[in-house]
């Protein structure tokens, strides 16, 4: 939002005379072996009006990698989720401030539209939300508004191979022109899988995407986000702590608006440092 | 007060008490409940019946009155078109044609129906037994085929208003003369003419293609209708993309702020404000300050835009907070700009919602009467306007201004076109229903 861009700035220019934290590396391109830095927040602070829904958020997403955010509900996961998107933007009331780059280049600079941002970083929300028009349009509409294909031929080309990611195309393809609206539960949400994918976005963000799902149908998109790893960035939000650690590589776990605790998968669910972590895994609370 | 106090020591064992006789007290409740159910129901019914009632009761005083205005009695004349008369050069020029002296031929041919009247004040009344447009009809034939000139023409033309009605059975012949617009001597004329067989009854074609006339049965709505719809195409045009405009910025872009707030309750005072101080407002701003025509249907179009532009708003407003945010959010997240949005996602979705709106505010200014009175629209005009500049009226202001008239035949021919108005009406909201019902809820 406006009012984080001025308190963003100086930060940028600050990490030559003052260098971070050891514990904190800020916008370094590799992690000793856990891959690239694909999107840095330091210091990231919500506010919905006069109330504040996150509180200095430090996280790091790893590129090629699954990072799953837990914690109760109401806890901000969202919030943070659509901050690196800058979906908040949408909300009026809504400021961010704090700094978040994308491949070290902070998303909230003149040097980056939104627009070309939420190309690049794409969203699946927790409801499925097809467009009320057919499954060929509901993927094609994304290359078409970017300009993405330059002929009729290259759209059906990067409409298949998006169903075909999305794991769907089996399904639907004597059916492209049915509406999106009249699949399943399950298969909507691949669809609007497929459509985030058909943007060839870096990062795709997905608020829990199986909550409306009955188990079968989040099986499948959990082996489709276990497929997708592999090109694709990806940050999911989960209630389910069986999920984040089926899926996930890292997780972070929020409370009351701030990031408790955040590493590898494998050591918050066996060995969390904090005993809030503690307690929310172990089902004391939330 | 003595008595709730003991129903409250009454009723507090019961609910310690076992569950029996919790049970029993909602048995007794539900008594009371149902019954009341029953009242509501029965009240519902009773209102909607005396609604239906008062609708039957309008429908069929209009159409009971209004039906006979379909028909129009004619008489079949018999004229000798002489040349002499009509083409004395035999140049056969359409203006000579057209400004020849019809009406000694008609004056004849009326004559040669009863040649045994001769008295001189008889013969004029018995000249009024015809309609003075009788000639018109006779200059259309002669127009429209010149060869006609000089041979016998056997042509059906109206009778006068007074018998019309007479015919129709509106004027009694038991009445006393002076009380009645048709004397004893017309009424005998009419039914000898009557057994010799030239008295017809055909479909008023004339109500239907005609302007307004002093002479009910040259009288028609077209006139009415073609400014009607001039004056609905000039709304339609100004009202519907501002009010689009003005919903979509104040529900998709504008600020929430104390701003905002103030124009939506103006929009909304807007849309109680009587309608007769928008005539007002276009007197004085139109007219006055901008100068352009008065009894045109361009600022009756104005006037009814500014009507309408708040009704419109209000269900395009309603119908683009319909709209689910997760359509927007899905279009948002993947790169679509505000306007995107809005008009590949929103309007679309929110358009049959909105043309049920403008559909229905066009109804309403369709029937619109008071302000098109204040500015001017409720001239006399013979003439079926040519455009949205030319004088014209529209249908409610003819069906007032025939209601006003002392003519019998004027007041049915004002059921008629009220009947004539109620069908564009209804049509337009079953247009509307049909949209709802069309496209309703597509996600
Ligand atoms: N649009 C909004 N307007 C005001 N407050 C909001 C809005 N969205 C979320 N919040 C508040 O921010 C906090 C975090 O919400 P959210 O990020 O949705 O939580 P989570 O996704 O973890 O359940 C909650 O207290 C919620 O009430
Ligand atoms: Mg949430």
């Amino acid at each position: 939002m406006a009012d984080s861009t001025p308190q963003a700035m100086p930060q940028e220019a600050a990490p030559i005379s003052e260098p971070p934290p050891a514990a904190e590396p800020l916008k370094t391109s590799t992690d000793s072996g856990n891959g690239a830095v694909k999107f840095a927040s330091r210091k990231v602070c919500v506010y919905y009006g006069e109330k504040q829904a996150l509180f200095d958020v430090d996280l790091d997403v790893l590129k090629n990698k699954v990072t799953a955010l837990i914690g109760p509900s109401g806890c901000g996961k969202s919030t943070y989720l659509r901050c690196l998107n800058r979906m908040n933007d949408t909300i009026p009331i809504c400021r961010v401030t704090g700094e978040i780059s994308l491949d070290g280049v902070d998303i909230h600079s003149k040097a980056v539209d939104v627009v070309h941002l939420r190309a690049r970083v794409g969203m699946v929300f927790q409801k499925p939300n097809p467009f009320p028009k057919s499954i060929y349009d509901n993927i094609a509409y994304g290359p078409r508004i970017h300009g993405i294909a330059s002929s009729k031929g290259e759209l059906d080309d990067i409409v298949q191979s998006s169903l075909e990611k999305a794991g769907l195309l089996k399904e639907v393809h004597d059916r492209l022109q049915e509406p999106g609206t009249g699949l399943s539960g399950g298969q909507q949400q691949r669809l609007c899988i497929a459509r985030a994918v058909a943007v060839e976005p870096e990062v795709i963000l997905m608020d829990e995407p199986c909550s409306a799902l009955d188990p079968i149908a989040t099986a499948r998109i959990e082996e489709l986000i276990d497929e997708l790893r592999e090109n694709y960035t990806i940050v999911i939000v989960t209630h389910s702590m069986q999920q984040a650690a089926r899926v996930s590589q890292r997780t972070g776990f929020f409370h009351l608006g701030e990031l408790v605790e955040f590493g590898e998968t494998e050591q918050i669910f066996t060995n969390p440092q904090d005993e809030r972590t503690q307690g929310y895994i172990t089902g004391r609370f939330g | 007060m003595s008595n709730a106090v003991a129903t409250d020591v009454q009723v507090a064992p019961n609910m310690n008490g076992s569950p029996r006789n919790a049970s029993e007290a909602v048995a007794k409740s539900l008594k009371r409940r149902y019954a009341a159910e029953k009242r509501f129901r029965a009240y519902g019914l009773v209102a909607i019946i005396f609604a239906a009632l008062c609708l039957a009761i309008l429908l069929v005083t209009i159409v009971g009155k209004g039906y006979s205005a379909f028909t129009q009695t004619m008489i079949r004349l018999d004229i000798t078109l002489y040349p002499q008369d009509i083409d004395p050069d035999g140049t056969r020029d359409p203006d000579v044609l057209s400004t020849a002296n019809y009406q000694k031929l008609v004056k004849q041919a009326v004559q040669d129906l009863f040649p045994e009247v001769t008295n001189r004040r008889e013969r004029r009344h018995l000249q009024e037994i015809i309609s003075p447009g009788a000639t018109y009809h006779i200059r259309d034939a002669v127009l429209e085929d010149t060869s006609l000139i000089g041979q016998r023409l056997v042509i059906e033309v109206p009778v006068s208003d007074d018998l019309d009605q007479f015919n129709k059975g509106f004027i009694s012949g038991d009445v006393p003369e002076v009380e009645r617009r048709v004397s004893d001597k017309q009424i005998a004329w009419f039914n000898r003419l009557k057994d010799r067989g030239v008295i017809i009854s055909t479909f008023n074609t004339t109500l239907f293609t005609a302007g307004d006339s002093r002479e009910p049965e040259l009288a028609g709505i077209w006139g009415a209708v073609v400014g009607s719809f001039f004056t609905m195409a000039v709304t339609l045009l100004l009202s519907f993309p501002l009010a689009v405009g003005a919903a979509v910025y104040l529900e998709e872009f504008a600020p929430k702020n104390r701003w905002t707030d103030l124009i939506e309750v103006n929009i909304n005072n807007l849309a109680a404000v009587p309608s007769i101080v928008f005539g007002l407002l276009g007197l004085a701003v139109f007219i006055n300050f901008f100068g352009l025509p008065r009894s045109a249907p361009v600022v009756g179009g104005m006037v009814l835009a500014l009507m309408t532009l708040p009704t419109i708003i209000i269900a395009a407003r309603a119908a683009l907070k319909a709209v689910p945010p997760s359509i927007r959010e899905g279009a948002f997240g993947i790169g679509a700009s505000p306007i995107q949005v809005v008009t590949h996602h929103v309007l679309p979705l929110a358009m049959p919602g909105i043309l049920t709106g403008t559909i229905i505010g066009m109804a309403q200014a369709l029937g619109e009467t008071a302000p098109l009175l204040m500015i001017g629209m409720v001239a006399f005009i013979v003439d079926i306007p040519g455009g949205p500049l030319d004088p014209s009226t529209v249908l409610p202001v003819q069906i007032y201004l025939w209601s006003d008239a002392p003519e019998r035949a004027f007041e049915e021919r004002a059921s008629a076109a009220i009947m004539v108005l109620l069908g564009f009406l209804i049509m337009m909201n079953a247009i509307a229903v049909v949209l709802r019902k069309r496209f309703e809820r597509r996600w």
